[in-house]
Order: structure tokens, then C-alpha cells, then sequence
């Protein structure tokens, strides 16, 4: 199997664009739809305005991780300063369940629709 | 399986204006049982690749060079697409069996609405170890066996849900991970069997 690291050759890069930061808050899911409210400023750190620019239609955070090439846990962290900053709306998922507890079942039969009509 | 994923740049398809909710289904299985072209054949967009950071001390161990490492060591995965409809779009994850990765499980696929297991009757063992870390982490789950044409023995479902202990309320299907409906199938059955069980549940509140 052959994996292309995703920039974790450098952590000095990472550490730099989270400012030193290495912890996230779990406030963002790895599907929750990020949407840009401004369009990017100059000056803006280029990581900032690179999703803002990838964000003009929703997409979720796992994309713009991917596109950007950069680990969840830092895509975490700059979402949590745009967010901050009012740039970006966030459309969260419906809320985790507790262990054991199933998705309601209206939501179920609305992804079967979805599926069947593939 | 890294293998299936291209190289090229991927083509950004956007969501609707209107999508307003991210729904998550994971497909477990060991390298090289067709997570990624079980998700390939479904997903709208090519799958693409991404990595979380892993940290933790003593839990980095590379079980192919048998190295234990506190330095930052990092999961990969690949992902889809689909889009249900205006509202909802449901991601399709690609996750390794291997046991670092149930580290990682809360963190990333907390809010999944079921899982998929995929099985190839070749390397049952590693099957048994996803079955048994989803029962832990008390995820709803299917199990969908990839036929491979160089299989030496085909195993009945029967003998293979023997072999997995796997309770019969678990959907056990047969699938060609490489067909678009045949994924799909596997898909509706996930959905289909948590939808019953979610009625179920509704029914006893």
C-alpha cells in the first residue's frame, strides 16, 4: 500500500499555521457544511483565505481537509478562528446520539429515499 | 487502499446552496478488501484522501515494522460522496481495521449512523476484530461479504456468519464492492436494517 503523507513530514509547517496550537475543540464534525460569509482579504493568513475561497458553496470539512491537504485536528483549528471571526457559517449535523440510541427514524427513511433514487 | 485513490487533482464538485446536513456511514475492513472501490462505485465525487494526527504515546505502534513511537503518527482514510437529495448529503468513510484506529473512532466518527463491515473470506480475522470493536463502541452495523474472483473456496453465508459468531438479527449480504448497484445494495441494507430498529425503538418510548 502507498500513502502520500499528508505534509506530516514537516510539523514545523503545521505548528505554524496553528499558531502553536495543537489542540481542537470538537466543535466541528468531519461533515459539518462550512460556508465562507466574506470573501478572502489580503493580508489574511493564506490558509484562511483558501477556504473561505473553497467554501463559497457548503462543504464539509473532511473536503476542505482533503483538498488542503492538511490533518483534521488543524482544519479543526482554523475553522474555530474564522468561525470566531465571523467569516464562515457552520451547518452542524444532527446532534451525536447517546451510545446505543438509534438516528430517528424519519431522518432514516429520508436517506433510503435518497439511496433508492441513486 | 491507497492504490485506488488517483493522483490527479480531484475536480471540485460544490453541494447545493441548499445542503444543510452532513449524514456519515463508515466502511470498515482490512487493506485491500475494497473500501475504496466500494466507495468509488457509489460515490459521486472521486474518493479522496485525508489524515488525522494521532499522539497518543504508546498507541503508535507500527505493526509492520514493530516500531513504538511517541511522535506524532497519522491515520489515513479515504472518503465519498453522495448527495440524497437538496438537504442531505451523506459521507462514506473508508476506515482500516487496524487497531490504532479504534483510537481514533469517537473523534471521527462519532454521529455515524451505522457502519459497514467488508469482508474478505480470505482474512476473516481481521472482520472479526472491526465486528467486535463496533459492538463496543455500540454502532449499528452490517456486514457485506466482497466476492473476489481468485476466492479458493466460496464460503456460504451460513458458514461465514458461523465463522464471524455473528448474531442473526446482523444483516449478512454478498456484494461486488466493484458495481455501483451491488454498493448501493449494501447501503440500503445498512439503512434499511437501521430504519427497523430505530421503529422498533420509537415503538417502546
Amino acid at each position: 500500500m502507498t500513502r502520500r503523507p499528508v505534509d506530516i513530514g514537516d510539523p514545523d509547517r503545521l505548528y505554524t499555521i496553528t499558531g502553536g496550537r495543537s489542540r481542537a475543540d470538537d466543535a466541528f464534525d468531519l461533515v459539518t457544511l462550512i460556508v465562507s460569509e466574506s470573501a478572502p482579504r489580503a493580508g489574511m493568513q493564506s490558509e484562511h483565505a483558501r477556504i473561505l475561497d473553497l467554501c463559497r458553496h457548503p462543504t464539509a470539512l473532511v473536503e476542505i481537509a482533503a483538498e488542503m491537504k492538511l490533518p483534521i485536528t488543524v482544519m479543526r483549528i482554523l475553522l474555530g478562528d474564522l468561525l470566531a471571526m465571523g467569516r464562515i457559517s457552520a451547518r452542524h449535523p444532527p446532534p451525536p446520539r447517546p451510545q446505543a440510541a438509534l438516528p430517528d427514524s424519519a431522518l432514516l427513511l429520508e436517506v433510503l429515499h435518497g439511496l433508492r433514487n441513486l | 487502499m491507497g492504490s485506488a485513490t488517483s493522483d490527479l487533482p480531484s475536480l471540485r464538485t460544490p453541494l447545493s446552496d441548499a445542503a444543510e446536513a452532513g449524514l456519515k456511514i463508515v466502511i470498515v475492513g482490512g487493506f485491500g478488501v475494497g473500501k475504496t472501490t466500494l466507495v468509488r462505485s457509489v460515490s459521486e465525487i472521486r474518493p479522496l484522501n485525508t489524515e488525522e494526527l494521532m499522539t497518543q504515546a504508546g498507541v503508535g505502534v507500527d505493526e509492520t515494522r514493530q516500531v513504538a513511537t511517541k511522535t506524532t503518527t497519522t491515520v489515513a482514510f479515504d472518503f465519498g460522496r453522495i448527495s440524497l437529495n437538496k438537504r442531505l448529503v451523506l459521507y462514506l468513510f473508508g476506515a482500516p481495521g487496524q487497531e490504532r484506529f479504534w483510537f481514533l473512532w469517537d473523534r471521527l466518527f462519532s454521529g455515524t449512523l451505522g457502519a459497514v463491515v467488508l469482508v474478505d473470506t480470505r482474512r476473516m480475522d481481521e472482520s472479526w476484530y472491526a465486528i467486535d470493536r463496533l459492538e463496543h463502541h455500540k454502532t449499528p452495523f452490517v456486514v457485506a461479504v466482497n466476492r473476489f474472483d481468485d476466492e479458493p473456496d466460496r464460503y456460504s453465508l451460513d458458514e461465514i456468519r458461523q465463522a464471524l459468531c455473528l448474531p442473526a438479527h446482523v444483516p449478512l449480504v454478498d456484494c461486488d464492492a466493484r458495481v455501483r448497484s451491488s454498493g448501493k445494495g449494501v447501503l440500503i441494507t445498512l439503512v434499511d436494517h437501521l430504519y427497523e430498529m430505530a421503529m422498533a425503538q420509537e415503538m417502546t418510548l
